[in-house]
């Protein structure tokens, strides 16, 4: 690939900490209506949280997290993982597509959540997310999707 | 609530599409993120769903323009697509998103409420397969399309609105 260099450098080296990415984070009323906040994970990277909370279930009777409840917070994770690497002033990256796989029922718990970055292009970026509960090898969603992060595109 | 009170029919008549007709919030009032969201029914036929996403400022995903989140638009057709499948069904069965994916073709206006269309065109036994769109005012001009599947019958609860009518 001909930009392969360039996608690994920036995959390699953050641009920010997790408190700077918390913080612009913080700037968008979405995340705060869902419960969504971030933190360090155990590998270096970076993880993002879906707290528990009543306004977010789906169906009360199991109970269960809504499911746009789940692909919004997959989609956030992903611009959460791509605020972290990507060298722009802080614009936030556009979806162009996201596909969402649901394999387990999200229970009456916190979700959390962790984004792989398979190809950064200069103008688009493939990513993979993956949703879980309490154990990561039981994932509740996994997404598959691009996001436009080009500041000139129009 | 109990749904019977609601419809003229008996219970053993009972149609998900006469509950829509006499009282439209009856397929999302029991969900609260729906209430959350305030989501509301716009319309409904076997098959076929308009939900409505009312602008507000806590669903804006980007602070600079004021555009609401993608996820709103992905939590509005997940659940509008969840009474187009209600409304296909010839049985009260529960209802599972297994996959979905949304195509983003524009940002929101900010300010304009977004109307969710989705279809149900194909039932299997174990199978719903539904497409849909979001949109303002126009269908011809969308914000996003979607095509989804669902798994029925995939739990033993099915949506406490169904419970309640069968009791």
């Amino acid at each position: 690939m001909s930009d392969g260099t360039a996608s690994s450098k920036a995959t390699a080296q953050p641009v920010r900490s997790t408190d700077e990415v918390r913080a612009l984070l913080d700037a968008i009323p979405y995340c705060h209506f869902l419960g969504i906040t971030v933190e360090d994970g155990a590998d270096g990277g970076i993880v993002s949280r879906l707290r528990f909370g009543e306004q977010i279930v789906g169906n009360a009777a199991l109970p269960a997290i809504h499911g746009g409840v789940i692909g919004a917070f997959l989609e956030t994770a992903a611009i959460v993982e791509l605020l972290r690497l990507s060298p722009a002033d802080g614009t936030l990256p556009k979806p162009v597509d996201i596909t969402i796989a649901y394999l387990r029922s999200a229970r009456a718990v916190d979700t959390l959540a962790r984004t792989i970055v398979t190809k950064h292009g200069r103008r688009v970026v493939n990513v993979r997310v993956e949703a879980w509960q309490d154990d990561p090898a039981r994932p509740v969603a996994t997404a598959q999707g691009h996001f436009l992060v080009a500041r000139d595109e129009g | 609530m109990v749904l019977s009170r609601l419809v003229s029919k008996p219970a053993d008549t009972f149609s998900i599409l006469d509950a829509v007709a006499e009282r439209k919030g009856l397929l999302v009032n029991y969900v609260p993120h729906a209430v959350a969201l305030g989501l509301v029914v716009v319309d409904a036929k076997p098959g076929e769903a308009w939900l409505k996403v009312p602008y507000d400022a806590k669903l804006v995903g980007n602070p600079a323009t004021g555009v609401i989140h993608g996820g709103v638009i992905t939590t509005l057709l997940d659940n509008c697509a969840g009474v187009a499948v209600a409304t296909a069904l010839p049985d009260l069965r529960s209802i599972a998103t297994l996959d979905l994916r949304i195509d983003y073709m524009k940002p929101a206006t900010p300010g304009l409420d977004v109307i969710g269309y989705t279809r149900c065109y194909k039932v299997t036994r174990q199978i719903a397969f539904v497409h849909g769109s979001a949109y303002h005012e126009n269908p011809d001009d969308p914000i996003a399309t979607t095509a989804m599947t669902f798994m029925l019958g995939a739990n033993k609860a099915p949506p406490s609105a169904w419970q309640g009518a069968q009791s």
